[in-house]
């Protein structure tokens, strides 16, 4: 890691500096009206060699999967193939133009159709959409698309959505921007939907159930299919959240079993990378009831053409264009090199090195429902007096680990959420074991490690209050 | 098989520590009629195999690079600096998760930061958060967060001349308001407003590619008491005023140009800036300075109580991604660029696109619609412009949209975009074209 501070871009300016070279100006000059022309513009001026530097060196500033262990709960950091990279970076892709004639993007169509198809297939759905340009933007199209079948059957009354205890905050985040109101749904002893209140809170004013499952838990709720009868004999839809989905490919197709439309982040099953924050991309399947209303347009063949084409009750577009064409790509390149038998090796492995890990620490690190687990498991850190889990994550980082994720879900307190994903061997996930103990020791013996950590980072813990009370959220010069 | 690393001997070794005797056993929890499902989609291929498979694929496109591209209406053919991908393809950039973890993370957060201080100066903000998917739905957030904020005004007052695909996009993320969407024609000043109106949307410059007057409808809406609303084209920014200058409250912006591929569409970048009043209502990511205990500065993400995460159903928005790693080469691109190259690509484009609009202006038959515009400009054509445009398309020149595409009845309408790719060369090939074709 790059200890050294780095300046800012503007620090690092000097006028006079250029970092590009253009070509010179091939026609006449035309003059622009004075009314119209700004004066100053405030960037800074840098030579090529230190924007190179700059970034450089911001990089060594991240723990990155390339770098480290990241065992990052919900968010499946796993290996970002380098081949994704390669294919995504084609020239025939980088300047395929989205409204060029679809004769001219034959290919582009064609690899979207392909993958559609592909993805389809995985969650066992009758239709899928690639369009969404995330995970939460599948789960608004999602409800957007429950919202409205419930609106052509002249059904109105149905405002509240159902959600789960444990589910992650989008989920209630979506509802709102739909136009209805999350009801929350408590866990029962197992870490599953409590099936006595879900029957409670089912009535003709409810549109539908936003069910993860594996949940955030790193459970497998087996009531899945009684939870989907139940609310579609309430009149209501299930939506699936498929973030934990790399616990289930070729092991169960949630379209098969109730689920009436979920989104995958290709980012996390589907190995495309994070990317500091995204772009991700959401592809949302669709069984029989609600193909018809999924965003559009979709790729499809006719005739040996490939062509771009409305669902014909389409919620419409949730985005210009077709998605996160880019990262599609990437998704597609994964799925072909791990065909059927290795998207099933991918599932076994998330949910093996999950369960592994969990034998090795869940005598120090209690976990709340001791289950097997799926492809992640939540566990406790507040493991000695004064130590909380914020302690022991940023501790792991001057072991060398990136911490996984704390405080969620919420409700198992002082969580630690840890998903070693499939692409871990062995090895690491002894290391990562071992230091866990070691820390729990240092916890009783010397918690003023714990306390001061991180020291091995360019910097400690910040002041994030502070920072949110008097917000310099730009340069001031 | 690829990717995932444990052998044979490490399975059954894990296997055997936690106590199963095969990985089938860890799965009980599925039902079981349901359990390991056949899945149709062959056999997996080498990485050879695999890379041979998608270049055939996006070798069946034609792209900007091998033509002659003057089409534009919402993806751009810009000239992209080697510095920019070569650092964003870091693999401490791109393997990285959201630094929620500010410890392990100042090279995103600062970068993100960089962003925004960058973005804010360009557009003419007080704040710029750390980006929305794209322009669109950067667009239809801004109008639901003046919506949301509106004390109950339901009315949003559209450009007729918006982006089609925008307008789209905002209809969907309304469907569940009880809103009026109203769409006006012309110069937004002229634009209907009342005590019911919660924004006024404008574009700059419009879908058509001429430039408004902001200020008079900067003033109008405040006067109304509605928020104004400006899409701009960030390219334009460096050197036509900003949007904040003429009195804009929300800014958004299609944030491809600025350094990233078209790529089919996606991904691209949208930027939001808003003035320091709504600061607290912005959706999306936001990196701010801090200080640790030694008071060495750092940056964190911060005024998180408006989001997803922390407030549930009481959030902003459901935003929970940004679109980091376009960010990125965004912020790497102004970084290189700079006061003088941005500057400069913009001249390129305005001075280009000024020549091609006075020499189609001059051939018979064709005229030129926009009357102040930047590189984009609409050419009224002799002859139907979509039949027109697949002739030329099929010599190595594409012109423009056909407006008819989004448009059925303006079939004789073609959006012509002129960016610092294009050669005096390939803008007289354009020429010579079009009056050929129109013969």
């Amino acid at each position: 890691m790059n200890l050294k501070p780095e300046l800012l871009v503007y620090e690092l300016s000097s006028p006079g500096r250029i970092a590009v070279s253009l070509p010179e100006c091939d026609v006449p000059a035309a003059p622009i009206p004075a009314s119209l022309a700004r004066s100053d513009l405030p960037l800074p001026e840098l030579d090529e060699l230190t924007v190179v530097r700059h970034f450089t060196r911001l990089s060594q500033k991240n723990y990155s999967i390339d770098t480290h262990f990241y065992p990052l709960g919900s968010c499946t950091m796993k290996y970002n193939p380098k081949v994704n990279e390669q294919t995504a970076s084609l020239s025939g892709w980088r300047n395929s133009h989205p409204l060029a004639d679809e004769e001219f993007a034959q290919g582009s169509v064609e690899l979207i159709h392909r993958l559609q198809e592909a993805l389809r297939e995985i969650g066992g759905f009758e239709a899928a959409s690639l369009q969404p340009a995330a995970g939460a933007h599948g789960e608004l199209a999602g409800v957007f698309m429950i919202r409205a079948w419930h609106q052509s059957r002249g059904d109105t009354k149905r405002r509240k959505m159902l959600i789960p205890d444990s589910a992650h905050g989008t989920n209630p985040a979506s509802c709102t921007m739909a136009g209805l109101t999350a009801v929350t749904i408590p866990s029962d002893a197992e870490g599953g939907v409590d099936l006595a209140a879900l029957r409670a809170a089912l009535d003709d004013t409810v549109a539908g159930i936003m069910i993860t499952n594996p949940n955030t838990l790193g459970l497998f709720d087996p009531n899945i299919e009684e939870i989907a009868r139940l609310v579609h004999e309430a009149g209501g839809l299930v939506y699936g959240d498929g973030a934990n989905m790399n616990a289930l490919t070729g092991v169960f197709k949630p379209g098969e079993a109730g689920i009436d439309v979920m989104h995958f982040n290709l980012h996390k099953t589907f190995s495309t990378p994070h990317g500091g924050g995204g772009p991700g991309a959401g592809m949302v399947g669709a069984g029989s009831r609600l193909k018809d209303f999924l965003p559009g347009p979709l790729a499809v063949l006719e005739g040996g053409k490939y062509r771009m084409s409305m669902p014909s009750k389409s919620i419409g577009r949730m985005k210009s264009f077709y998605g996160n064409f880019g990262v599609l790509v990437r998704a597609y390149t994964y799925v072909r090199m791990l065909g059927a038998r290795g998207l099933r090796r991918l599932a076994e492995n998330a949910v093996l090195n999950a369960n592994y890990l969990k034998v090795l620490v869940e005598g120090t690190y209690p976990v709340k429902y001791p289950r097997r687990c799926m492809h992640e498991f939540v566990a406790m850190g507040d493991i000695a007096e004064g130590v909380h889990t914020l302690d022991v994550a940023k501790r792991l980082i001057d072991y060398g680990f990136h911490p996984p994720t704390i405080y969620f879900p919420l409700i198992v307190s002082e969580a630690l959420m840890i998903e070693p994903t499939e692409t871990e061997d062995k090895d690491t996930l002894d290391e990562f074991a071992e230091v866990l103990l070691k820390i729990a020791e240092e916890a009783k013996s010397h918690p003023d490690l714990l306390h001061a950590a991180p020291t091995t980072t360019p910097i400690g813990r910040l002041d994030e209050v502070g920072a949110a009370r008097n917000p310099v959220l730009c340069y001031r010069g | 098989m690829p990717f995932v690393a444990n052998s044979d001997a490490d399975r059954a070794a894990m296997l055997a520590r936690i106590g199963v005797g095969s990985v089938e056993e860890l799965f009980g929890d599925i039902p079981e009629a349901r359990r390991f499902p056949k899945l149709d989609l062959g056999e997996p291929l080498s990485e050879l195999e695999v890379s041979r498979e998608i270049e055939t694929l996006a070798a069946k496109n034609l792209g900007a690079s091998t033509c002659a591209w003057f089409l534009g209406a919402g993806a751009y053919n810009h000239f992209i600096p080697a510095v920019v991908p070569a650092l964003a393809s870091r693999g401490e950039f791109l393997t990285a998760y959201t630094p929620y973890q500010p410890e392990v993370s100042q090279g995103t957060l600062q970068a993100i930061f960089e962003y925004q201080s960058m973005a804010a100066g360009l557009l003419g903000m007080e704040v710029v958060n750390a980006s929305h998917y794209d322009g669109a739905t950067a667009l239809a957030e801004a109008v639901l967060m003046a919506y949301n904020n509106g004390g109950g005004r339901h009315r949003i007052l559209l450009s007729a001349d918006l982006h089609p695909e925008y307008k789209e996009v905002i209809r969907t993320y309304f469907a569940a308001f009880d809103t009026k969407i109203e769409e006006y024609s012309g110069a937004p000043a002229q634009a209907k407003l009342d005590d019911t109106t919660c924004c006024l949307v404008a574009a700059y410059p419009d879908f058509t590619g001429e430039i408004h007057d902001l200020k008079a409808a900067a003033d109008a809406a405040h006067a109304a008491g509605a928020l104004f609303i400006v899409h701009a084209d960030p390219i334009m920014c460096a050197i036509l005023k900003s949007p904040g200058e003429l009195g804009a409250d929300i800014v958004t912006a299609e944030g491809q140009s600025l350094g990233n591929a078209m790529n089919f569409g996606g991904p691209f970048l949208g930027m939001m800036g808003v003035t320091a009043k709504l600061v607290r209502k912005l959706p999306g990511r936001i990196a701010g300075e801090a200080r640790d205990h030694e008071g060495r500065r750092g940056f964190v993400l911060t005024l998180t109580a408006r989001e997803q995460h922390i407030r549930r159903e009481k959030a902003v928005s459901n935003i929970c991604s940004n679109q980091g790693l376009v960010m990125l080469q965004t912020c790497i691109y102004l970084a290189a660029m700079g006061k003088t190259g941005l500057r400069t690509v913009a001249e390129l484009c305005w001075n280009k696109a000024h020549y091609a609009a006075s020499r189609i202006a001059a051939l018979p038959g064709f005229k030129v619609e926009t009357g102040n515009f930047f590189k984009e400009f609409t050419v009224r054509t002799p002859v139907p412009a979509g039949p027109l445009a697949e002739k030329l398309s099929r010599r190595g020149v594409v012109p423009g949209l056909p407006l008819s595409r989004y448009y059925p009845s303006r079939d004789r309408e073609l959006l012509v975009c002129v960016t610092e790719m294009n050669t005096k060369a390939q803008i007289d090939l354009l020429v010579e074209s079009l009056k050929e074709a129109a013969k």
